[in-house]
């Protein structure tokens, strides 16, 4: 049995918990406890960064007439797909009209997560 | 100044400098408190301040319970206003606040823009809500040459984020505050290389999850304790020279490491933009660089008060919004004539809290509990804040436990109404202490 111990800087929040994760290698989910969370969000967090890292990217995406809009994801990707991502969203042509919450791109790189408009524009 | 003394100018019960968050939440707040009569002046085209180049998010847990990005934060307060009516002139740049001796008016405010030339308001409260700018003092005290491609971190933002330009492709950081942080991450996902973020100090000034996500999981290096002491480049940036500083902050020889880069970019800290609370002769705190203020977020000019960056640089719009709230409601309450002269008592700090706002408490009959924000010089370790009456020996009113305190995160202690109307000291000191031993085996 591996057991080892890891300090993680929560992210969800500005808050920034110290947490201190318990993993046991041996098992499927490795996470055996988590200490240091100031709320249950930081469990989560901790448990999904020791298994499969999620990210929300935010950026810009070029619109037609040349200029950007800020976009973002809809939801967190897995953080390996980020560069990726960030060539998706450079191809895409977005309208130069656009409002906060329009969907720019459905189901990006099949993650489920769209990307949406972040600011008004034009 | 006493040209801009206009007895025949309009009178506008509360104008609100600013048009940022901080200009916005204040106006929401005096709104919902009763005033009508009011405009916000904000110089750029567009309301939102800073928050629209922000395209990050983290924004708004606090204040909505969800994470939002720059812009759509803004855009919620941006719809609060437009639902209520309140008026905003944008392109209208503040050129000055004249302090008035006219009863019921606070301050001469005149203004600027294309639309309507120079106009002056005589206003009946003023919220002072410029936020801050850049420092750019870090670029001066570098040797070298002065080639393109150094930018202040903000202005790379809004290249990128507002325009759609890279201004470069490899990058040293110097400073790790958040906007640094921030565009570490932004530069390398556009395709830059983004070789160090180096930062003078023996820590980050900015948010661990900002370390966490924006350099961490990109491997960019943070140099802690370093500073760049070369530039090199004719006309365009080629490279820097960093070195390994001592605890006084002086690079140290022999430590020298070249990188090779097209740009450098400068986030070394922001200083409130003060120049209006100067010109009207506004008391200034030293430290924060922004007016000293009582718990209504009052300045030394009756019924001018002052919110958001202005007042002291904030690591959270969340909290610019709560204080700007304060302030907005504190101008209603102005207006109302219920802002009562009271008993002053100044709240003083030890060599471990930086500074506090607000710098003084009034107490009257109807003073409620007060929040003191703080910042900590350094990182502390399991201490104890205290808020002692007088001086160092005197008798605690307000204590709380941390387990870290760091300069990079802003710390609240509050006192309880009935200590401040009990108390007859005139000064409070708040400081950090280290806790207690615990005696035996604990």
């Amino acid at each position: 049995m591996a057991i080892t111990t890891k300090n993680l800087t929560c992210i969800v929040c500005p808050r920034g918990c110290t947490l201190t994760v318990t993993l046991n290698s041996d098992l499927e989910n490795p996470v055996v406890s988590v200490e240091g969370q100031g709320c249950k969000r930081g469990v989560d967090y901790a448990t999904a960064e020791c298994t499969h890292p999620t990210r929300v990217l935010t950026t810009t995406a070029p619109t037609v007439d040349g200029g950007v809009v800020p976009c973002k994801t809809d939801r967190a990707i897995p953080r390996e797909l980020l560069f990726e991502a960030m060539k998706a969203v450079n191809t895409l042509s977005a309208p130069a009209v656009v409002r906060i919450g329009d969907v720019l791109l459905e189901n990006l790189l099949g993650t489920g997560a769209n990307i949406v408009a972040t600011a008004n524009r034009g | 100044m006493q040209n801009y003394v206009d007895k025949t100018a309009p009178y506008t019960a509360l104008v609100v400098i600013g048009g940022g968050p901080a200009g916005m939440a204040a106006a929401v707040a005096a709104y919902d408190d009763g005033v009508r009569d009011m405009v916000i002046l904000e110089r750029d085209l567009n309301a939102g301040g800073i928050l629209r180049q922000c395209i990050h998010n983290g924004f708004g847990l606090h204040r909505f319970g969800e994470e939002l990005t720059g812009p759509e934060y803004a855009d919620r307060y941006h719809k609060m206003v437009v639902e209520r009516g309140i008026a905003i002139k944008t392109g209208a740049t503040v050129l000055d606040v004249t302090p008035s001796d006219e009863e019921g008016v606070a301050a001469y405010v005149t203004a600027i823009s294309e639309a309507e030339g120079m106009f002056t308001l005589r206003a009946g409260a003023v919220v002072l809500a410029m936020g801050c700018r850049e420092r750019s003092k870090g670029a001066l005290n570098i040797a070298g040459t002065r080639p393109a491609g150094i930018y202040s971190a903000g202005t790379a933002q809004r290249f990128v984020n507002m325009e759609g330009y890279m201004p470069g492709r490899k990058v040293v950081i110097l400073g790790s505050g958040d906007i640094g942080l921030i565009m570490a991450r932004r530069m390398t996902l556009e395709g830059a290389e983004v070789k160090a973020v180096c930062e003078l100090m023996p820590y980050s000034g900015g948010l661990a999850r900002n370390i966490t996500q924006c350099l961490d999981d990109f491997g960019i290096p943070l140099m802690l304790s370093h500073t760049v002491t070369q530039i090199h480049g004719k006309e365009r940036l080629t490279g820097v020279t960093v070195s390994k500083v001592d605890e006084k902050r002086r690079p140290i020889p022999g430590s020298e490491i070249y990188f090779e880069c097209d740009t450098l970019l400068l986030s070394v800290g922001l200083i409130p933009e003060n120049e209006l609370t100067r010109g009207a002769n506004i008391g200034m705190d030293g430290i924060t660089g922004g007016a000293t203020v009582d718990q209504y977020r009052q300045t030394s000019l009756k019924g001018v008060f002052a919110c958001g960056n202005v007042l002291h640089v904030h690591d959270l719009v969340d909290y610019v919004s709560e204080e700007a709230a304060l302030a907005g409601s504190s101008a209603a309450a102005h207006l109302r004539g219920e802002l009562t002269e009271g008993r002053t008592i100044t709240l003083k700090t030890d060599g471990k809290v930086r500074y506090t706002v607000p710098q003084a408490v009034t107490v009257t009959e109807n003073t409620a509990d007060v929040t003191v924000y703080f910042r900590p010089s350094d990182i502390y370790r399991d201490v104890t804040v205290t808020v002692r009456e007088g001086g160092v020996d005197g008798n605690v009113i307000s204590k709380k436990k941390r387990i870290k305190v760091a300069p990079g995160e802003m710390e609240t202690i509050t006192i309880k109404a009935a200590d401040l109307n009990a108390t007859t000291a005139d000064t409070l000191l708040v400081s950090i202490e280290e806790s207690a031993k615990k005696g035996g085996n604990a």
